[in-house]
């Protein structure tokens, strides 16, 4: 059930603990647990995004620079990379693993290329359920008890998904490097499941692990290459209105954010509202 | 002849109603604006007569002071409205289905060259010059259309006449003169308009352009900081302005705390400043907010031109333009907030942007706070005092109190704890009358004028 290997050093029952280390290893753990909620706020607030209303950029600016502040200390004094070790192969450093998750919030039946999806892992933290929506392609995240890695529930989805005959992508499993770490992941947690049934049938179709590398979209490329791009680069991501999948700190905004209040599976409204603004504009302009 | 700081007298007769030293006393004009727009930005003009306010709601208000009374020896002019107008509008940017708010961010005057009155206002995207100018006459006995303007008909017109011009009841109008738009992909943050009177500058996130005020459709980029991929953006442009003599000269400042002093006769393209403004980090208050709250949300000039004084979340600095390494001097606006910034953080408040300005002689400078509070520092005597813009606590004409927040420890009277300080309430944009000791202070939908006064 805990699969980050991190065993816990100190147990109750070692005498030779002095108070000073168990202060100070309270202290540490309490500075890790101040410095996670502050990466996690950071990220819901990169994420909530105005539809209307461009955001600032300064202050997103500003937010985004902590967040990689937090995540190249995490990687720093180690606590970023055990996590990231567990499914990705030798010799990669951890910062090839601090890719965002990054998911198109409308479907597109003329896009060629995988919808992609990649990782951030929480050290210690609680358990993440991913859940997709496949009607608007939005990404649900569930809060449960268990303390698992987000990335073996990824591979449980996936895996899950690949018996409950969902299309996929074969090419997009090929690339991923998470398979070696996959099997392991799905070997240790399988009696361990608290996954609902039915988040099974709601996996998205295709998966393709990132690693790091900007992904191919001369697909997308082709289709707003008339386009200034300009106007899209940081702006879309920040407003949600995708138009091209772009990797990096700002794609931040997607990630898990754990809904600390229920547990229950809350969906982001992002899509579905931006869907409603935009035929509520509609009917404005072709009304008028 | 500039009076001296009223408020440092009043903190010392603050016992006391009578008048010590000079006997200044500090008095409170309120005005209050007739809607909840929130006030975004107070700017008076080169003279001190008139005093523009811009609003959320893309509105402009002007005040006038009033002729001093030789008959009311002991008031001072009075600020009444002088001409309100909408300046602009909420637009919608069709290609990226986003709304563009008509909040004014900047308003700058223009020297004033003849009888009209010019400023320049601008939201996140477009700027506009604004002419205000005031009718008094009329003119009456035309020969061609009735008083009520009516054509005459032709039968009728017997006798030539020339049209005299009559007094009428004071008009002021406001009419966009200029209108420069499409040039900012991001949001305009500042406008500066240069000593020759002839180019301004506006600057948004990424970028700086280079106006004519004639020209409207062209403007020359003199800064561009946007990154190719966007994605390595860590640093954007917070403020710009222009040195008030030397018309080649202009610095910007910027989220990571740097200000950069550009001349534009050395390129086209003044990404390599002239000069570097930074001050060294301290590693022992290092934090995971050093770097917001080491963002710059202003930077102004001295009068002189000698100095420029930039403003961070939690404090005022004074740079000499000849000294690169580290400000001169440095004010603590409330560093009561240092150990709350994780709360401030969380709220959004660790983002405000606070506005500062120098009084006329450059000798003292102000900037605001939360809970409605304001501070000045005089610079020579390197004190300092704290005032609220509230109407509970101030009524017309009646001496402002110093306030003081509680840091810790037994609490006096009349102190306020940290705690219980109203974040809502914060004090982001003041004004200081060119020449004399009048202050003006935007507190969310209010603007209160102070003024002191000699008894």
């Amino acid at each position: 059930m805990f699969s980050k290997g991190t065993k816990r050093k100190f147990s109750d029952g070692d005498e030779e603990i002095s108070d000073e280390s168990l202060v100070g290893a309270r202290v540490a753990s309490s500075y890790s647990l101040q410095r996670q909620s502050l990466l996690d706020m950071s990220l819901i607030k990169l994420q909530l995004c105005h539809m209307l209303v461009e955001p600032n950029l300064c202050r997103s600016v500003l937010i985004a620079n902590t967040v990689r502040q937090i995540q190249e200390e995490m990687t720093h004094d180690g606590s970023w990379h055990m996590v990231t070790e567990a499914f990705c192969g030798p010799g990669q450093s951890p910062s090839e693993r601090l890719v965002a998750t990054e998911v198109l919030c409308r479907s597109r039946e003329q896009d060629a290329e995988p919808k992609l999806f990649s990782v951030i892992s929480y050290e210690g933290c609680r358990e993440e359920e991913v859940v997709a929506d496949e009607t608007l392609c939005s990404v649900s995240v569930s809060d449960t008890v268990s303390n698992v890695c987000l990335a073996g529930r990824v591979g449980q989805c996936w895996e899950k998904s690949e018996l409950s005959g969902v299309e996929r992508d074969e090419e997009a499993l090929e690339d991923s490097r998470l398979d070696s770490g996959e099997d392991e992941e799905i070997d240790t947690e399988d009696g361990a499941s608290t996954e609902s049934p039915k988040t099974t049938g709601q996996v998205f179709g295709t998966f393709e692990i990132k690693n790091g590398s900007p992904g191919p979209d001369s697909a997308l490329e082709e289709l707003f290459s008339d386009v200034d791009t300009s106007y899209y680069d940081l702006d879309t991501m920040l407003t949600g209105m995708q138009s091209a999948p772009k990797m990096g700190p700002y794609d931040l905004l997607d990630s898990l954010a754990p809904s600390h209040s229920s547990p229950s599976i809350v969906s982001t409204p992002t899509c579905r509202s931006d869907l409603n603004e935009l035929d509520h504009i509609m009917e404005i302009i072709v009304g008028s | 002849m500039f009076l001296p700081l009223p408020a440092l007298h009043f903190a010392l007769c603050e016992k006391s109603n009578r008048f010590l030293g000079n006997g200044h006393m500090l008095t409170g004009v309120i005005s209050s604006e007739p809607s909840a727009d929130i006030i975004s930005t107070v700017e008076f003009n080169c003279s001190g007569e008139l005093l523009a306010t811009g609003d959320k709601g893309g509105r402009v208000v002007i005040f006038q002071r009033e002729q001093e009374s030789k008959n009311r020896l002991l008031s001072r002019g009075e600020y009444n409205v002088y001409s309100t107008f909408q300046s602009h509008e909420p637009e919608f940017d069709y290609l990226k289905s986003l709304e563009i708010e008509e909040k004014i961010n900047k308003i700058r005057w223009l020297p004033q060259q003849n009888a009209a009155h010019f400023l320049l206002s601008a939201n996140d995207k477009t700027i506009k010059l604004w002419k205000i100018s005031e009718r008094d006459k009329r003119a009456e006995g035309y020969n061609l259309k009735d008083e009520d303007g009516r054509l005459r008909d032709q039968f009728r017109i017997t006798t030539l006449r020339v049209p005299v011009l009559m007094p009428m009841d004071l008009m002021v109008e406001a009419s966009p003169r200029r209108i420069f738009a499409n040039a900012h992909t991001y949001h305009i943050n500042s406008i500066s308009v240069n000593s020759d009177y002839e180019t301004y500058l506006s600057a948004d996130d990424l970028r700086i352009n280079l106006w004519h005020l004639e020209i409207t459709d062209r403007s020359f980029n003199i800064v561009d900081i946007k990154p190719a991929n966007m994605e390595e953006l860590t640093e954007v442009i917070t403020a710009a302005e222009c040195h008030p003599h030397q018309c080649n000269v202009f610095v910007y400042s910027s989220s990571k705390g740097t200000i950069r002093l550009c001349d534009t006769r050395a390129a086209a393209l003044c990404d390599r400043h002239s000069k570097f403004f930074e001050e060294p980090e301290d590693p022992s208050s290092r934090s995971f907010f050093s770097e917001i709250i080491s963002s710059i949300s202003d930077v102004k000039f001295s009068h002189s031109g000698r100095y420029m004084m930039t403003r961070d979340y939690l404090s005022v600095k004074v740079w000499d333009l000849n000294m690169e390494n580290r400000p001169v001097e440095t004010y603590q606006v409330h560093e009561y907030l240092r150990s709350k910034l994780c709360s401030l953080y969380e709220n959004d408040c660790i983002f405000d942007k606070f506005e500062c300005c120098w009084n006329g002689s450059d000798s003292a400078i102000m900037t605001g706070s939360y809970n409605n509070f304001f501070r000045m520092f005089d610079r020579n005597t390197r004190r300092d005092i704290t005032l609220e813009a509230s109407r509970e606590n101030s009524k017309p004409r009646a001496m402002l109190k110093p306030r003081k927040v509680c840091t810790g420890g037994k609490r006096k009277k009349d102190e306020i704890s940290v705690d219980s300080l109203d974040f809502n309430k914060k004090i982001l944009h003041t004004a200081w009358h060119p020449k004399e000791n009048v202050i003006a202070v935007a507190a969310t939908n209010n603007l209160y004028i102070f003024q002191d006064k000699i008894n």
